[in-house]
C-alpha cells in the first residue's frame, strides 16, 4: 500500500472523534465548575484525567494512523512493549529465568514486529505461538533450577502471548488485501479501536447512569449487567454507523462491532481476574486516571486477533 | 556536601535518565513526606543500583543532601568508579569487615566515625544494613549492627525504611542485560525509638518494619524460596 496518500474517510473520522473529545472536555470542565471547583470529588477529577489521557491517546493514534504502516507498527511496539514490562512486573518470576526474560523483551517482540511489518502472514502468526513457546522453556530448563518451573513458563507465555501476539494483531489488520478496499486498511484500525474503546466508555457511562445489579463482583466490582447491555448496544449502533468507512454491508459491520464488543468484555474480565490473583487494582501507573497500558488495552487483547482473522476469512484475498 | 562540578552534575543526569528509561521507578510515600529532613534512609540491597533508584527519586533539594554509605572495596577499584562515587555521587566510603561473626561488636572504629561525620554535618545517609548484596530469592540477611550505633548516636535522625521492589530482578548479582522491569520504592513511617532497646530487638524492629513494606509482605517474608506458590 501507498504510505503517503490518506485514506478517505479517515479525516472525516478523526475530526470526529476531536468533537467528540471536545465535547467530553466541556462537560468534565463544567462538572468539575460546579461539583468539584477545589478538586475535592474523586469521581469527575478522575473523568478529567481520563479525558485528558484520551486526547493524548487520540493524538498518538490520530499521528501512527496517519503515518501509515511504519508508524501504526512503531506505535503498537510500543504498546506492546509497555504492557509487556508491565505484565513480566507482576509476576514472581526467579533468577533462573533471567536469559529468557532477556530474550522476551530484545529479541521476541522487536522480530514479531519486524515480521508484522513486512507482511510476512506465514511467520507472524507462528513465530510466537511456535518457536518463542518452545525456545523459551528450554532456555529456562539449561539454568537448572526447577522450582515451580511450569507456573514460570506458562506465565511467560501468557505475558507473551498477551502483550504480544494479541497486540500485534492491530497493525497486522494493514497486511490484509481487500479488493475495493485498497490503501485504507488504517481504517480497520480504526474501526476496532473506536468501537471497542467507545464500548468500554459507554459500558462506564451507563453503569454509573443506570446500574444496579453486579455483573461480576467478584472480579470487577464497577461493571453492571444494566452497563453492559447499554454498552455493547450503543457499540454495535456506532459500529453500524461507522459502516461507510468500511468494507463491510451495515448489517455485517452491526455484528462485527457486536463481536468485538463482547470479546472486549470478556478480555477486560479475563485481565481483572489477573490482577485480583497478583492482588493489584491497577497494572500500572503510567497513563494519568486509567492505570497502566494493560489497563487500557486489556479489551482491544481479545477481540484484535478474533476481529483480524474473521476479516481475513471472509473478507481477505491474501 | 560540596558542590558538584559540571561534569558530575551532567553525568549524575545521564545516570537518572538511564534508571528511569530502564525501570521507571516510582517512589510510594507511605510513612514520610518529601520534604527536606534529616534522615537514614535503610533499604534492602540487591543490586548496585538500589541506591540509584533512592538517589533518583528523592526531590532534587533532598537529593542534594543524600549521600549513600557504599563499599570502599568496590568502589575504589577503578578511575571510573572512583569519579562515580566521589564526584557524582558523593558517596561515603567505608570498609567491609568480612568476618564471619557478623555480629562482633564494632571491629573497627572507622565506619562508623564517617558515617557519624556525614550526619554530623547534616548530612542525609542512605544505608543497606544487610551489608552484602541478597543473592537469596526472598528473604533478607540479617541486618549488621552499624544502623544500630548510628541510632543510638544520632537520636535526632528520622530512621527511614525504604522497600525497593523488583530490582533484584532487574539485574541479579552476576547478569550483564538488565531486564526493563517496573520497580517501586515505598518510603516507610520513621521507626520509633524505644528507649534502653537491646540492639538485637533494634535490629529485629528495623528489620521487621522494612520488611512490612514489600508490596507483598507475606511471600517476602517467606523463608527458603517458598514464595512462588
Amino acid at each position: 500500500m501507498n504510505d503517503m496518500v490518506i485514506p478517505a474517510g479517515l479525516g472525516t473520522l478523526l475530526a470526529a472523534i476531536a468533537g467528540i473529545l471536545v465535547v467530553a472536555s466541556t462537560i468534565g470542565f463544567v462538572l468539575a465548575r460546579r461539583y468539584s471547583p477545589g478538586g475535592e470529588n474523586e469521581v469527575i477529577e478522575n473523568l478529567n484525567q481520563r479525558i485528558r489521557s484520551w486526547w493524548l491517546m487520540a493524538i498518538l493514534m490520530g499521528i501512527a494512523l496517519l503515518g501509515g504502516r511504519t508508524g501504526v507498527v512503531l506505535l503498537f511496539a510500543f504498546a506492546s512493549f509497555s504492557a509487556l514490562r508491565e505484565f513480566l512486573s507482576l509476576i514472581p518470576s526467579r533468577r533462573a529465568d533471567h536469559w529468557a526474560l532477556a530474550l522476551v523483551f530484545f529479541v521476541v517482540l522487536p522480530v514479531q514486529y519486524v515480521f508484522i511489518w513486512q507482511q510476512y502472514y506465514g511467520m507472524y502468526s507462528i513465530f510466537i505461538p511456535v518457536y518463542a513457546f518452545l525456545l523459551l522453556p528450554v532456555v529456562a530448563a539449561i539454568r537448572g533450577d526447577s522450582h515451580g518451573f511450569l507456573d514460570r513458563v506458562s506465565e511467560v507465555q501468557w505475558a507473551l502471548m498477551v502483550c504480544v501476539f494479541c497486540v500485534s494483531h492491530v497493525p497486522a489488520l494493514l497486511t490484509l488485501d481487500i479488493p475495493g478496499f485498497e490503501g485504507r486498511n488504517v481504517l480497520l484500525i480504526a474501526f476496532l479501536i473506536v468501537v471497542v474503546q467507545l464500548s468500554d466508555v459507554l459500558q462506564y457511562v451507563w453503569g454509573k447512569l443506570i446500574g444496579r445489579r453486579k455483573i461480576a463482583p467478584r472480579l470487577s466490582p464497577s461493571k453492571t449487567l444494566e452497563g453492559f447491555v447499554g454498552g455493547v448496544a450503543s457499540a454495535t449502533l456506532v459500529g453500524a454507523g461507522l459502516a461507510w468507512m468500511t468494507p463491510f454491508t451495515l448489517l455485517q459491520a452491526a455484528l462485527l462491532a457486536l463481536m468485538i464488543a463482547l470479546l472486549g468484555f470478556v478480555g477486560g474480565l479475563v485481565m481483572s481476574a489477573i490482577k485480583r490473583d497478583r492482588g493489584i487494582k491497577d497494572w500500572g501507573h503510567l497513563i494519568e486516571g486509567h492505570g497502566g497500558f494493560i489497563d487500557r488495552l486489556d479489551s482491544v487483547i481479545f477481540s484484535a486477533p478474533i476481529f483480524f482473522h474473521v476479516v481475513r476469512y471472509f473478507w481477505s484475498v491474501a | 556536601m560540596k558542590k558538584p562540578s559540571w561534569r558530575a552534575s551532567l553525568t549524575g543526569m545521564l545516570i537518572r535518565l538511564f534508571a528511569r528509561l530502564v525501570t521507571s521507578p516510582r517512589p510510594i510515600w507511605s510513612g514520610i513526606a518529601p520534604i527536606a529532613r534529616q534522615r537514614l534512609y535503610y533499604a534492602n540491597h540487591s543490586s548496585h543500583g538500589d541506591f540509584v533508584l533512592i538517589w533518583t527519586t528523592l526531590p532534587p533539594r533532598l537529593r542534594a543532601r543524600t549521600r549513600p554509605v557504599a563499599g570502599a572495596d568496590y568502589w575504589l577499584a577503578s578511575p571510573l568508579r572512583r569519579f562515580l562515587i566521589h564526584e557524582v555521587f558523593q558517596g561515603v566510603l567505608i570498609a567491609r569487615q568480612r568476618k564471619t561473626d557478623q555480629t562482633a561488636t564494632q571491629p573497627q572504629g572507622d565506619p562508623l566515625e564517617d558515617m557519624g561525620a556525614a550526619l554530623a554535618a547534616g548530612d542525609s545517609l542512605i544505608l543497606f544494613p544487610e551489608g552484602t548484596r541478597n543473592t537469596r530469592e526472598d528473604g533478607m540477611l540479617p541486618f549488621r549492627s552499624g544502623l544500630y550505633h548510628l541510632a543510638q548516636r544520632h537520636p535526632e535522625v528520622e530512621l527511614v525504611p525504604v522497600w525497593i521492589d523488583n530490582l533484584n530482578r532487574v539485574l541479579p548479582k552476576g547478569e550483564v542485560v538488565p531486564l526493563p522491569l517496573l520497580c517501586t520504592l515505598t518510603y516507610g513511617a520513621p521507626l520509633p525509638r524505644i528507649d534502653h532497646e537491646s540492639r538485637t530487638d533494634f535490629l529485629a524492629r528495623a528489620q521487621e518494619s522494612l520488611m512490612a513494606l514489600a508490596p507483598n509482605a507475606q511471600e517476602a517474608s517467606l523463608q527458603g524460596g517458598a514464595s512462588h506458590e
